[in-house]
């Protein structure tokens, strides 16, 4: 396939050409945005254009910011985002007024629940037209207003930098989290001073720097030493703050297992004898098990999801809690906590360490020991190939063909459920999944958010027929960027996981949730990409050498077994324990019940 | 019915006072309401007004909450970049006053009468009609409850009320004084001082 012209990209002078504007330079309001992008360190922001924000596309090409032109907002929003969580840096988005911003609040409400640092600009109507109903006015400050964490109504030039630059600092500061900046067309088009924003703003009601006291970290290290059942859960806040190395260094100080979040997932290597693996709804019964009956839970940068706890009453019944997070509001919001810890979760893992002594526990690991059963039982390596294939395998398939490498971008359903099952994370930042909103539709574009951030890396989107649709609009993207990432379907013919709950609740009433799919193979190839697929299980090894070997997006349709179901399942809202096992004898793998 | 709900007893709701400081800007009101409005909590009154600090508004607010309700609020209200800062003054000595103004109706004849019964409350007259007089009351909300009562015989033709507006009693600067006003904010449960939590053992 050809790449097509770029001819903006071929225009735009690289950064050895660039200079910043001299200080006191007067600037329109759009060299302003562009200007204060590239100060904060923005090096690709993703939009599409239109009327209330031409002015800003207009004085673009002037500066080396690479620009993704996408297929809908919805996937610039998520593009943003999937830059975010692969890079650790702020994910830019831009959109028009209107229906363009409008477009952007599924992906900013995805940014929220997962506290993604994304910023987003959307043009607006001319200040003197605010409130007129304008030809594409909405009021999108209003309509952002709960799930940003901040947003702002621009509507003079002179207020562009500035508020850009604590938008930028409120996106990564503290929780992190989306921050939009809606600025209107009058102001891009006036012209004011060029002042380069410095230092931290400071703004009276703003603590992202909240500090944990000494004594509670001695209660903490007193908590724990005298804890006969610990269970650390390692949550996003983990990868977040980048503490991977602390953690480890903690639990191989003291030995305590480790039961991960879904988004926490590869903050704790997967592959650690210590490692417990995913906890919640779709967590192994052990892992659920552990929790239920332990008697302390260190809770780092998680927030007891109600995905995570099942029945709250019945949640961890015997086990006394220490809570570490960056937001106050969390503490105590879904569970109540015995120590509550508010700072940084590396800053307080660097203290807390050195503050624990090595104890063993031979009962409770001997305990776990017994939970996890014989693996071998559970190695689905070791099942014979029955000639159909399950969505399990090729999870497992990838994660031994890539050797656990791959940054995994996932959709949501039962695929999600099964790659984080049986692809076993070793590093942080490598799966990117919506774990808060569950946003189907996500997993394509974050994919391509992730490809800026990470130009060098293998990358998989893992998606089912149904999300992929959703926002596959933006094969076009990759195809006009020329841009690689790996697309596995798994694809079953129905909405899988809607079609799981009414097997199990709705007395096998598939309502609404068989699906008609195009041939995803030809529909690869109308966009130029190359597309394989897959019927058997004998087939992937094959299909997945051919995908990393062919320099373009590759697009695999796995036909696997439709009516297969993510196992166990805690049903929503019930006690942790009362799991729906998988059924036996089970296709695919066995689980030892409780003993 | 959501785990959240389900899991949660009965708890009993009273008019909670929470003063919050918040940066005179454009839509921090809409912030602060939103709030409220996303779990669908009503509020029984709400004032906010410019303070002697610059850029500085102070904020009133009385919902009808329980404690776990009012603390979570308050958590939120911290959230907002905007919020400066939050007391939860119900428990605590403050003062708790509203401003009425109550239009009654009362002929010349009858206005000794209203008049009589305005200075039982304190009240003062503050616009005489032909057949109405216009009372003041600046009082606790009970006060001003009881006031209304006694006039509603003669006949309310206008009614308005400020809301609350609350300050703590004594020295004490307000919260928004303080460098990190949520840290006493953080309530510690029991228990925390017995780490080796003995009664919780497994069977």
């Amino acid at each position: 396939m050809t790449a097509l012209p770029h001819p903006q990209l071929g225009a735009r002078p690289g950064p050895a050409d660039f200079r910043p504007a001299e200080p006191g330079t007067e600037l329109t309001g759009s060299q302003l945005i562009w200007e204060t992008l590239v100060a904060e360190g923005v090096d690709v922001v993703f939009g599409y254009p239109g009327g209330a924000i031409m002015p800003a596309y207009d004085a673009m090409p002037g500066y080396p910011i690479r620009h993704v032109l996408v297929r809908h907002e919805q996937g610039a929003a998520h593009m943003a985002d999937g830059y975010a969580r692969a890079s650790g840096r702020v994910g830019v988005a831009i959109a028009t007024s209107g229906p363009g911003a409008t477009n952007l609040v599924t992906g900013i409400a995805n940014a929220m629940l997962d506290s993604i640092p994304t910023v987003f600009i959307t043009g607006q109507v001319s200040s003197p037209l605010l409130g007129s109903d304008a030809f594409q006015e909405t009021d999108i400050a209003g309509i952002t207003l709960p799930i940003t964490k901040h947003n702002y109504l621009v509507t003079r030039a002179e207020d562009i930098a500035p508020t850009l630059h604590e938008a930028f600092f409120i996106a990564a500061s503290g929780r992190p989290g989306p921050v939009l900046v809606d600025i209107t067309k009058d102001a891009q088009q006036h012209r004011a001073a060029w002042a380069p924003p410095q230092g931290e703003p400071r703004r009276r009601g703003y603590r992202p720097d909240l500090r944990a006291r000494e004594d509670e970290l001695d209660r903490a290290a007193a908590m724990i030493d005298a804890a006969d059942r610990p269970v650390i859960f390692c949550g996003h806040g983990i990868v977040k703050a980048e503490a991977s190395a602390l953690l480890r260094e903690l639990v191989e100080r003291t030995g305590i297992p480790v039961a991960s979040t879904l988004l926490g997932l590869g903050g704790f290597p997967a592959t650690h004898p210590q490692s417990l693996g995913m906890m919640g709804m779709h967590g192994e019964a052990w892992v659920n098990t552990s929790i239920q009956e332990a008697d302390l839970l260190i809770a780092l940068g998680m927030r007891f999801d109600d995905r995570v706890t099942g029945h709250l009453e019945k949640y961890a019944p015997h086990a006394r809690k220490i809570h570490v997070d960056i937001d106050p509001s969390e503490i105590h919001k879904n569970v109540r906590v015995d120590l509550p810890i508010l700072d940084d979760v590396a800053r307080v893992l660097t203290k807390l360490t050195p503050r624990l002594r090595r104890r063993d526990r031979p009962a409770w690991d001997a305990r776990i020991a017994e939970l996890r059963g014989d693996s071998a039982v559970r190695d689905i390596v070791n099942l014979p190939d029955d000639g159909h294939l399950y969505a399990a395998h090729v999870m497992l398939d990838l994660w031994r063909l890539t050797e656990g490498k791959a940054l995994i971008v996932t959709d949501v359903g039962q695929h999600q459920m099964w790659e984080a099952q049986y692809y076993k994370h070793d590093h942080p930042r490598r799966l990117i999944t919506s774990g808060g909103l569950g946003t189907m539709g996500f997993a394509l574009p974050a994919a391509i958010g992730a490809r800026l951030a990470c130009p060098d890396d293998e990358i998989w989107v893992i998606a089912g027929d149904g999300g992929f649709q959703m926002t596959a609009c933006e094969l076009s993207t990759l195809a006009q960027e020329d841009l690689k990432v790996n697309v596995a379907i798994i694809n079953n013919g129905y909405l899988g996981m809607v079609r799981q709950w009414q097997q199990f609740f709705y007395q096998g009433r598939y309502v609404a949730t068989p699906m008609r799919s195009p041939d995803f193979v030809k529909l690869a190839e109308a966009h130029g990409l190359a597309g394989v697929r897959v019927t058997r299980r004998d087939e992937i090894e094959a299909a997945v050498a051919t995908a990393r070997g062919v320099p373009g997006t590759v697009v695999v349709d796995f036909r696997v077994e439709q009516e297969d179901a993510v196992y166990p399942m805690v049903p929503s809202g019930a006690d942790l324990r009362d799991m729906i096992r998988r059924p036996q004898p089970s296709p695919i793998v066995e689980t030892p019940e409780d003993p | 019915m959501s785990p959240l709900l389900a899991a949660a007893a009965p708890r009993p709701r009273t008019p909670r006072t929470l003063v919050a400081h918040v940066e005179d800007r454009p839509g921090v009101l809409a912030r602060v309401v939103t709030l409220f409005r996303r779990r669908g909590y009503n509020i029984v009154s709400l004032t906010v007004a410019r303070t002697h600090l610059a850029g500085i508004s102070r904020l009133t607010v009385v919902v009808d909450a329980d404690d776990d309700t009012a603390r979570r609020l308050e958590a939120n209200l911290y959230k907002l970049i905007d919020v400066v800062a939050v007391d939860d003054v119900t428990a605590s000595p403050a003062v708790i006053h509203e401003l009425a103004l109550v239009k009654v109706r009362a002929s010349p004849r009858e206005r000794t009468d209203v008049i009589e019964l305005g200075k039982v409350f304190g009240a003062r007259v503050v616009d005489v009609g032909h057949q109405t007089l216009t009372v003041e009351l600046t009082a606790t909300r009970d006060a001003v409850d009881r006031l209304i009562a006694a006039l509603e015989p003669h006949g309310i033709v206008d009614l308005v009320r400020t809301g609350a507006v609350a300050m703590a009693r004594g020295d004490a600067p307000p919260a928004s004084a303080d460098p990190n006003p949520y840290a006493h904010h953080q309530p510690q449960p029991d228990g925390v001082d017995d780490p080796d939590g003995a009664a919780d053992d497994l069977d």
